[in-house]
């Protein structure tokens, strides 16, 4: 399955490192990243694919938003399908 | 591929707007439970219920994390009571209504729903009995829900059925007195009552159901008021097609949590239910709509103008986002848990007789209508009377869920807490219908030739 990733909040330096790190340490396949910083807002839209995923993806969620908390960002990792079938007919 | 707006509107929507699945309802038959010992039949109802419905809370949580989307009510529906329980005694109906209350409490659920009777036409003698101990049922459960479908536009009106409520909806009031007579508050009475219901107090299994089934109840009043809002001042066409667009998006949702729930439980779906269901949070309101379309206040002279298109710009959305719909599809108008039914009603601007004609032309009905508490039996008998032909001749589901709060008169007001709410209690017309009641027989069934 595919996840996409929001990061959202104040933007500081190595956001995206920290994202990356995480995501790299649980098995987690970065295949795409936009971001954009407005008026010191930091957003960031990732899509991974968790196929090699070495964790539950609840339990992936919940290092990631953990990992939003220590750094004053909020995180979600969501399952893309929500997107896809809201978005596309 | 995805575009990074429909991401963060889909976020938005979620964090801000309060869009979530109000309830993923496993509808179980029970017909083969029937035993003619009370205890054996009890028996075999909780064994039925807790097997088939073991994972239900875990899969949707796991659903809920998974997706990133709130699953606010994990319920099951199940054979209306009185047709499992036949002949057994008031005693024993108690006895299964206990039953239900346990195997809800081992799930983890909500709320079980079910505890019923179809009486549209007439009482069977199982029937009888298990109204007759409702209001025990309820005061002696917390999540067990009762509805009784006394109407239906084939049948016509059964007006014996309607006394028998009006009393028991007292008497549910009085048994529950020490605790904000909350027994009426999961007590509904239904005309042309949809048998795949996931939405409480009046969700049961219908008897063309499957043996299992999945439905599932989407909401999002905020989304569509917010919708509304960012819209500013365009026409109703143009507003139409707003509404409808969010829907559809909100629906989609819907479909696709009932697909995955129906897959992980293993259980065929049944349908999506597309309501606008309020809560009592901020943001959350089908009165706030209405005011975003352009009301001063819900309750207004155009009100139910704007609840008709709402109402029906919500089901053309819906319906073709999802491959099966049903229930009571509709906004829902429930005034103690809608923010902005509760000022309205404060500010005086909404009364009994405004709510009513609302109904006509959307879902479902008198819904969580807080009374005094002295209102006669036969005012109540009244109040689902009315309602429930505005049902019967228009073809369309209505109810009536009034707590007549014991104690308590207007001016003053209660407390349900949690997705209950809170409402004021509102004035009621007094005078007295008694003798058109204690005529009793069944208001024939309406043609439907002739429309005027």
């Amino acid at each position: 399955m595919k996840a996409v990733i929001t990061v959202t909040g104040k933007d500081t330096m190595g956001i995206i490192a920290k994202v990356s790190a995480v995501c790299a340490d649980k098995g987690a396949n970065i295949l795409d990243i936009t971001q954009s910083v407005l008026s010191e807002y930091f957003a960031m839209i990732m899509l991974a694919d968790l196929t090699s995923l070495k964790i539950p993806f609840a339990d992936f969620v919940d290092v990631l938003e953990e990992l939003g908390k220590e750094n004053g960002l909020a995180i979600h990792a969501m399952h893309e399908d929500i997107f896809n079938t809201m978005h596309h007919i | 591929m995805l575009n990074t707006s429909d991401i963060l509107e889909t976020i938005n929507m979620i964090r801000e707007e309060n869009l979530d699945i109000r309830t993923i309802t496993m509808g179980i038959s029970l017909l083969d439970c029937v035993s003619e010992d009370e205890n054996r039949l009890c028996d075999k109802i909780y064994d039925k219920i807790t097997k088939k419905a073991e994972k239900l809370v875990k899969t949707g949580c796991d659903i809920e994390k998974e997706y990133g989307i709130p699953i606010v009510n994990k319920r099951v529906s199940v054979t209306p009571i009185s047709l499992v329980g036949g002949s057994i005694s008031p005693e024993g109906y108690i006895k299964v209504a206990k039953t239900l209350e346990r195997a809800a409490q081992t799930l983890g659920i909500n709320f079980i729903g079910g505890f019923g009777a179809l009486v549209h036409k007439g009482m069977t003698i199982g029937a009888k009995n298990l109204i007759s101990v409702i209001p025990e049922a309820l005061a002696e459960t917390n999540l067990v829900c009762s509805s009784v479908n006394v109407a239906s536009t084939k049948a016509g009106i059964n007006m014996d059925a309607i006394a028998l409520m009006g009393k028991t909806i007292k008497r549910a009031a009085y048994l529950t007195r020490d605790d904000r007579s909350i027994g009426c508050a999961k007590l509904v009475v239904f005309a042309n009552v949809p048998e795949d219901n996931p939405f409480m107090a009046g969700a049961f299994h219908g008897i063309g159901e499957p043996d299992c089934v999945i439905n599932v109840g989407v909401s999002g009043p905020g989304v569509v008021s917010s919708a509304i809002q960012r819209a500013g001042d365009c026409d109703l066409s143009e507003l139409a097609d707003i509404i409808k667009k969010t829907a559809f998006k909100i629906t989609r949702v819907g479909q696709l949590v009932a697909h995955e729930a129906a897959k992980r439980l293993d259980t065929p779906f049944g349908i999506i239910d597309l309501s606008l269901a309020p809560t009592p949070a901020i943001g959350d309101s089908v009165a706030h709509i209405l005011e975003n379309m352009g009301l001063t206040i819900c309750g207004s002279h155009g009100t139910t103008a704007a609840l008709a298109m709402l109402n029906d710009a919500v089901k053309k959305g819906g319906v073709m986002a999802s491959s099966h719909v049903g229930g009571l599809s509709g906004a829902f108008i429930p005034v103690s848990e809608d923010a902005g039914m509760i000022h309205a009603v404060e500010e005086g601007a909404l009364t009994l007789e405004k709510l009513e004609a609302m109904t006509a032309v959307c879902s479902v009905g008198l819904d969580m209508i807080a009374i005094p508490g002295d209102t006669g039996e036969d005012v109540i008998c009244g109040i689902i009377a009315d309602e429930i032909s505005i049902g019967v001749a228009n073809t369309k589901t209505t109810a009536v869920r009034v707590i007549p709060v014991y104690g308590k008169g207007v001016g003053e007001s209660v407390d349900f807490g949690g997705l209950l709410g809170y409402a004021p209690i509102m004035p009621v017309n007094s005078a007295s219908p008694a003798k058109f009641i204690a005529r009793g027989g069944r208001i024939p069934a309406p043609i439907h030739s002739l429309k005027n």
